[in-house]
């Protein structure tokens, strides 16, 4: 009886918690008085969303293309450095202190070169997505490839393995739990890289409309597109998560990876 | 005599070892074909570089090793090997763990698309020669350490191959365990007569086993003593308990003291 209840309780636990926050919000804003202009509450960010929800969709739908467009070049390039850096020693003595430094420079402060580059349009937001979630692919397919065990390599080896056959049997597959944990790090990263992006070389997008919004000093707006960023970003991050657990599976066997 | 296996004056040092003392030193062994062979030691003599260098994963300083009647200087792709630490592959089912090997050595690895149904039957056999009937399907990290040592021992001889290298596959097992597989690769080696090279520190493990031993200094490794075990085969679990069987443990472990003394 018991465990069932605190079955029904873990269940419902989200819901409260986020009903309640809002519900809080909503109480101290208006016990408060505070101004629509410090701090919106949620009825009044509700409003807004609703008003304003075919912009905010449109603005939504193209941030989604330009951070998947970002991250599927990331997960191409992050793969093929990746494997790269993985396979070949000297290419990985060669290329990590290059990659460990690109990795240091804040992104956003390539954003004005990249405008320089290519003006104002898709290319920023898609190339920032880009520069800043590849690294942790690269990193992670590089690890994976480069920690097979001693013992599997001369297995193989000993039985006349070429690279090539090691890499494909056992590197590439041992390295898809690390390539599919660094999605769910690379989506954020690259979500974060297109919004700023957006939001200082675009025309379109959610970040352009917290842009404009905020020139407007339409601060009802502003709430509205955070919380439009949230569901989208939920949602992206949600897809990898899914993708990684369908993919994986066998590396997430452990008691302490189901519970 | 006709060595298969043909170990010759061998020094080898490792190329990251940071003192540059050899691993191995003046080190010679011969194997005949067929025969089951253990190398015994003290632990860091460099048994597992014996192993390295037999088949062709290490190249020797100096010194001559020759494997099935040619001079090693490439990985030797007649060679079955299985280690203390399994190694399976965790996303692969136990089945396609074993048909690993074939997917790598000519002449399966060309045949096994057309003749997978005929390989699987293969691989299903010999799993229930080592006690896993049916236990294919399963994936290796549903198995317990010696259903996957099995494994492993099965993935080791699916491409039947001339040359089996154990290096310790057993010493991680409890000893119930332990004495089930001796008895499974004693059958394994009576029925197909390949040759064996088992590295073991358990000199039981090795006298029940071989039908020679060899015994190996402290680094850096020589062979210090080399003993022909004439026990009658087939050899029943009970000759452990029997007294030429202790003499020849005894015997042996009076040359492994030395070699420890000498340190
Ligand atoms: N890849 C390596 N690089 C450098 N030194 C090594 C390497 N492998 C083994 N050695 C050294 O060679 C010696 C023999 O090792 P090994 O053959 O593994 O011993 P054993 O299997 O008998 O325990 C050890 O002292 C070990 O430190
Ligand atoms: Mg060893």
């Amino acid at each position: 009886m018991a465990a069932r209840r605190s079955r029904i309780s873990l269940i419902l636990a989200p819901w409260v918690f986020t009903i309640g926050f809002f519900a809080i919000w909503e109480v101290v804003v208006r016990a408060l008085g505070v101004s629509n202009f410090v701090l919106p509450a949620p009825s009044v960010i509700a409003e807004a969303i609703v008003q304003y929800r075919t912009q905010l969709l449109f603005h939504s739908y193209h941030t989604m293309w330009m951070t998947l467009a970002g991250f599927g070049l990331a997960v191409i390039f992050g793969l093929v450095l990746g494997m790269a850096l993985g396979a070949s020693q000297i290419v990985h003595a060669g290329a990590y202190p290059l990659l460990v430094g690109f990795n240091a420079i804040p992104k956003v402060a390539m954003v004005p070169i990249l405008v320089i580059w290519f003006g104002v349009g898709w290319q920023a937001p898609v190339l920032t997505a880009f520069l800043i979630s590849f690294f942790p692919i690269v990193v992670n397919v590089a690890t994976g490839l480069a920690t097979i065990e001693p013992e599997t390599e001369d297995v193989l080896r000993a039985l006349g393995a070429s690279k090539r056959d090691i890499i494909f049997k056992v590197g590439i597959p041992r390295s898809m739990p690390y390539f599919f944990g660094s999605l769910k790090v690379a989506i954020t990263l690259a979500y974060v890289g297109s919004v700023i992006a957006e939001y200082n070389a675009s025309n379109v997008g959610v970040g352009n409309l917290m842009a404009r919004a905020s020139a407007d000093f339409n601060v009802p707006l502003i709430w509205a597109a955070l919380i439009a960023l949230a569901v989208l970003g939920v949602m992206m991050y949600a897809a990898t998560a899914y993708a990684e657990r369908r993919m994986t599976g066998w590396a997430q066997r452990s008691q302490f990876a189901a519970q | 005599m006709d060595a298969f296996v043909d170990i010759h004056d061998v020094t080898h040092i490792y190329a990251g070892a940071e003192d540059g003392a050899p691993a191995v030193e003046g080190m010679s062994i011969k194997v005949r074909e067929g025969e089951f062979a253990a190398i015994v030691g003290p632990s860091g003599c460099g048994k597992s570089t014996v192993m390295k260098l037999a088949t062709g994963l290490q190249f020797p300083n100096k010194g001559t090793v020759i494997v099935d009647g040619r001079e090693v200087d490439a990985p030797v792709k007649i060679a079955g090997m299985a280690f203390q630490n399994p190694v399976m592959l965790p996303w692969r089912t136990t089945l396609k763990n074993l048909l690993l090997p074939l997917e790598i050595v000519q002449p399966h690895r060309s045949r096994l698309r057309a003749h997978r149904k005929e390989y699987e039957a293969r691989a299903e056999a010999l799993l229930a020669q080592v006690g896993l009937e049916g236990q294919g399907s399963k994936f290796p990290w549903q198995l317990s350490g010696g259903m996957q040592q099995r494994a492993s021992l099965c993935r080791s001889l699916i491409h039947e191959p001339k040359l089996l290298m154990l290096d310790e596959p057993f010493a991680a097992l409890d000893a119930f365990t332990r004495e089930e597989l001796w008895c499974i690769i004693r059958d394994l080696h009576a029925a197909k007569r390949f040759t064996v090279i088992l590295v073991t520190h358990d000199l039981r493990e090795a006298v029940f086993l071989a039908d020679r031993v060899f015994c190996m200094s402290a680094r850096p490794g020589r062979i210090i003593a080399e003993r022909e075990i004439d026990l009658p085969r087939p050899r029943d679990l009970d000759v452990t308990y029997t007294q030429p069987f202790i003499d020849i443990v005894h015997e042996l472990r009076g040359h492994i003291a030395t070699a420890r003394e000498a340190v």
